[in-house]
């Protein structure tokens, strides 16, 4: 036992692997190079402004209260879309995916609709609904329902007919059928679906935002832009993409280890 | 997927619900037609689907729509061009050197979730507001899948079409242009099918955001303009256009991947 644990110690290597060296160095080269670029005037400074004025906006921007509300009006926008686009594009995406005969007629229209952009809807839902946030989260739904509705309704063809025949010997109703098979069957497609649901229906919304708003992150990043304000769009897009990429993380970590691994 | 959609229905079957598909559409579009006309929908708010019809012509005639297409296919096939070499070259490169996709895989993964579309502000300092910001904003956004890809599709080939290779005595060089990147040719055309769809769909977003260039400025030009019937017009015609883009696309990648 000794000996096995000596040998798993001898093998663990180095401490800091190859891999982490490489990140670091690829990170430190960049960061470098930034730093030298701003500093040589052969930009325009303001456009790669120094990494000491992006870390000063950064703690400003970490610290302002303004920043925190237009974020939790961002994200109250970005839940309430996801809520709406994410519920109907299950519901849209059971009734496809369990009956042919719809499938075949719908089904193409959300297929080929799912990837145009969006955003140029966004005129008309100024004029449904104004131009508050309820226009953002319509746009956001928009954006989202078509992702969840292909993925849940490709989950549904996908379910082991095992189970369907095991819940029809039981005699479900249709409402049974649903809560006690096809979801809990489908809930790496429906995990899924949200994730990508959530990626399209931030950028609907925050897209809408910087388009015409007096609140939230779009709002913000656009009014830095209009006003020059180059280390705080930086620091605003960095926080932004750190939200967002942990975001879409945490809800596949949510749905995805552990189901895959069904048998 | 259309083609996973149901393939049990019978020919008279599949008929139908296609008649029921166009029928449903057709009849909405009536239903419409009919509360507008007799005002329970505000005709200031939703012009009736027939005005949406008429304006066709008036946009594609006075709107220069054919030169503004050709604008945005434009833009589209700059971009395409850069993310199939880039992403290409950064795909060949990551998975020659094993250590280099260790360390950036995830990242290039992160970034194709990130909602990189965003920086357009960023990018209209940088290149100011001209075509370059609109073809780099697509460039970006569409360069992971590309990348990721290509590293799917080299790392994919075929055991067997390695050994071949092996068994000739091939160069590394030869081993990659004989065997390797014909044999992931079909996974790379995804990759680059896939980025076209993204590199399309922020472009169009861009030119209406920033109000400058083809298609998607056409809608936000109409919109300020307050024509309503001109602006669903306009939507519409840029949703028809995506639509045929995907469907070529699709015929594209049919026809390039061998039956396996």
């Amino acid at each position: 036992m000794a000996e096995t644990g000596r040998l798993t110690r001898a093998a663990a290597g180095p401490a800091i692997s190859p891999v982490t060296l490489l990140r670091a160095a690829i990170i430190l080269g960049a960061l470098a190079v930034w730093e030298l670029l701003s500093h040589s005037g052969w930009l325009y400074r303001d456009v790669v402004p120094s990494l000491l004025s992006i870390l000063r906006a950064l703690i400003a921007l970490l610290t302002s209260p303004s920043y925190y509300f237009n974020l939790g009006v961002t994200a109250a926008e970005i839940a309430t879309a996801l809520a709406i686009g994410g519920l109907s594009g299950v519901a849209a995406g059971i009734l496809l995916g369990a009956n042919r005969f719809l499938s075949k007629a719908f089904e193409s229209y959300i297929y080929y609709l799912g990837p145009t952009p969006k955003i140029i809807f966004f005129p008309v839902m100024i004029m449904w609904f104004g131009v508050g946030p309820e226009s953002k989260v319509a746009l956001g739904s928009l954006s989202c329902f078509f992702p969840v509705a292909l993925s849940v309704a490709a989950g549904m063809r996908g379910i082991d007919k095992v189970l369907i025949r095991v819940g029809e010997s039981f005699r479900a109703g249709p409402w049974q059928m649903v809560v006690k098979i096809y979801l809990p069957a489908m809930r790496h497609p429906i995990i899924n679906g949200i994730r990508l649901g959530l990626g399209v229906a931030l950028i609907g919304t925050l897209l809408a935002e910087t388009k015409l708003s007096n609140k939230g992150i779009g709002f913000l990043i656009i009014n830095a832009y209009s006003t020059f304000d180059m280390p705080r769009m930086y620091a605003m897009l960095i926080v932004l993409f750190v939200l967002a990429i942990g975001a879409n993380a945490l809800v596949g970590r949510l749905g995805g280890l552990d189901s895959i691994k069904r048998v | 997927m259309t083609a996973a959609a149901p393939a049990k229905l019978s020919d008279l079957g599949n008929f139908t619900a296609r008649v029921v598909g166009i029928g449903a559409l057709v009849l909405f579009l009536l239903v419409a037609e009919i509360l507008i006309q007799t005002g329970a929908i505000s005709r200031f708010i939703v012009p009736p689907p027939s005005e949406i019809i008429g304006s066709f012509y008036r946009i594609i005639t006075q709107e220069h729509v054919f030169s503004r297409f050709l604008l945005t296919a434009g833009e589209c096939l700059t971009a395409g061009v850069m993310i199939t070499v880039f992403g290409v070259a950064g795909g060949v490169l990551m998975h020659r050197f094993k250590l280099l996709q260790q360390a950036c895989e995830t990242w290039v993964a992160a970034m194709a979730s990130a909602p990189v579309v965003l920086m357009y502000p960023l990018f209209m300092v940088i290149f100011g507001r001209n075509v370059w910001t609109i073809i780099m904003m697509g460039f970006v956004a569409a360069l992971p899948p590309v990348i990721l890809k290509t590293i799917e599709g080299i790392a994919g080939t075929r055991k067997v079409l390695v050994n071949v290779g092996r068994s000739f005595n091939l160069s590394p060089t030869q081993q990659f242009w004989k065997i390797l990147f014909p044999a992931a040719l079909p996974t790379i055309f995804v990759g680059v099918r896939l980025g076209l769809i993204f590199a399309l769909i922020n472009i169009v977003g861009v030119e209406f955001l920033i109000n400058y260039g083809g298609l998607g400025q056409l809608i936000e030009d109409l919109a300020e303009r307050y024509d309503l019937a001109g602006t669903y017009a306009a939507i519409c015609f840029v949703i028809l256009v995506s639509v045929l883009f995907f469907m070529a696309l699709e015929k594209a990648e049919r026809w390039l991947r061998p039956v396996d």
